[in-house]
């Protein structure tokens, strides 16, 4: 499965309920304010296994729009629309953490 | 038609916003398509289904009944999360008794909520054939 | 592939209709078919066709509409809920004329219709993505 969140880590709690049930088999995709998830600071460490794994992607645009792409946490990949659109045709069923 | 298993993902509380209640209406309309319907409350999504709630005090329909319609329409997979429930002082005590009748046994009266962990929420997400989100 | 997408909601205010643009654009430029784009909750709002951005600022409707998203018959693929519109002032001439109304707002790219068509949409297309809040 595809998860998308797409709010910060710091306003809601949308990507904590999707670490709770995502399944070994599937990748998170940062969109919109969910990509300051992907940032490095204090909340980092949530992210930082399922990063090492590969299984972490940020979406590029919108990493760029909010000027953290020299602020990147280790191992976030990095997308644009086309990948964006790869991720759900390879992924499966999309969840999103709205 | 295929049959598809379709999951209904609420996340946020009544009344604030109309996602509960519009989701609500999505899911009446889903029961005439014979699609394998399971709806799962998530979070703060939890509150959409606890009991005594009214709403004489805020000008807003309470349509907290209408989910106790939800088994007629053969909508009987309502999947509660325990950690939210736990995190939240709620319990199942605290929530509607909502029911169907069982076609299978004899129109058994049997809930239709079910409190699950995070490790089942996660195993019936891998399921899903499409996951719509309010 | 067969791709729908549901936008939960209206433009400007929220990012979702953008990235769902954004998406839907790449999706059609890499050989996929948008089956349906859904617009839900206040996502009913992108298909006000009165809708005037400053001159330097993207025109979120029109964009949608540019998409072009038509199925067989020609009918436009951008659906926009029937309750969800009304109760928010989002009207097409027909529904205009059945409630005594004196306008209608509906974009002509975009057509008024039933849930049952994001259900449908569940089924037909291969993959759904949800765009909101």
């Amino acid at each position: 499965m595809l998860h998308t969140v797409n709010k910060s880590v710091f306003e809601r709690n949308s990507l904590q309920s999707c670490l709770n049930t995502i399944d070994d088999s599937s990748v998170i995709l940062l969109i919109e304010d969910g990509v300051i998830s992907a940032a490095k600071h204090t909340k980092s460490a949530l992210l930082a296994d399922l990063a090492a794994a590969g299984r972490v992607f940020a979406l590029q645009g919108d990493v760029e729009a909010r000027g953290i792409s020299s602020k990147l946490a280790d191992n976030i990949k990095l997308v644009d629309y086309e990948g964006f659109v790869d991720l759900v045709v390879e992924h499966g069923t999309a969840v999103s953490w709205v | 038609m295929a049959t598809k298993k379709f999951m209904y993902l609420n996340r946020k509380a009544p009344y604030g916003t109309v996602y509960a209640l519009e989701s609500l209406e999505v899911v009446l309309i889903a029961a005439a398509f014979e699609q394998d319907v399971s709806l799962a409350f998530i979070d703060d999504g939890v509150y959409q289904i606890v009991k005594d709630q009214n709403t004489d005090g805020i000008g807003m329909k309470n349509f907290s009944k209408t989910y106790h319609a939800l088994g007629d329409y053969d909508i009987n997979q309502l999947f509660v999360s325990a950690e939210s429930l736990k995190e939240r002082g709620l319990s199942a005590d605290d929530l509607m008794p909502l029911v169907y009748e069982d076609e299978d046994d004899d129109w058994a009266e049997k809930p239709s909520v079910k409190i699950v962990s995070n490790a089942e929420l996660k195993e019936l997400m891998s399921e899903q054939d499409v996951c719509l989100s309010f | 592939m067969k791709i729908s997408i549901q936008i939960n909601e209206g433009p400007y205010q929220h990012q979702a209709s953008d990235s769902a643009y954004q998406f839907a654009k790449a999706a059609i430029a890499k050989g996929h078919e948008i089956f349906r784009v859904f617009f839900y909750h206040d996502g009913v709002n992108n298909a006000s066709r009165f809708t005037v951005p400053p001159q330097d600022d993207r025109n979120i409707v029109n964009q949608w509409a540019e998409l072009d998203i038509k199925n067989a018959a020609g009918e436009p693929e951008l659906v926009v809920c029937i309750a969800a519109a009304l109760r928010r002032g989002m009207i097409d001439a027909s529904e205009a004329g059945k409630n005594g109304i004196d306008g209608n707002n509906i974009h002509p790219a975009f057509r008024i219709s039933g849930l049952g068509q994001l259900i449908e949409a569940g089924i037909q297309s291969e993959r759904l993505v949800v765009f909101g809040d």
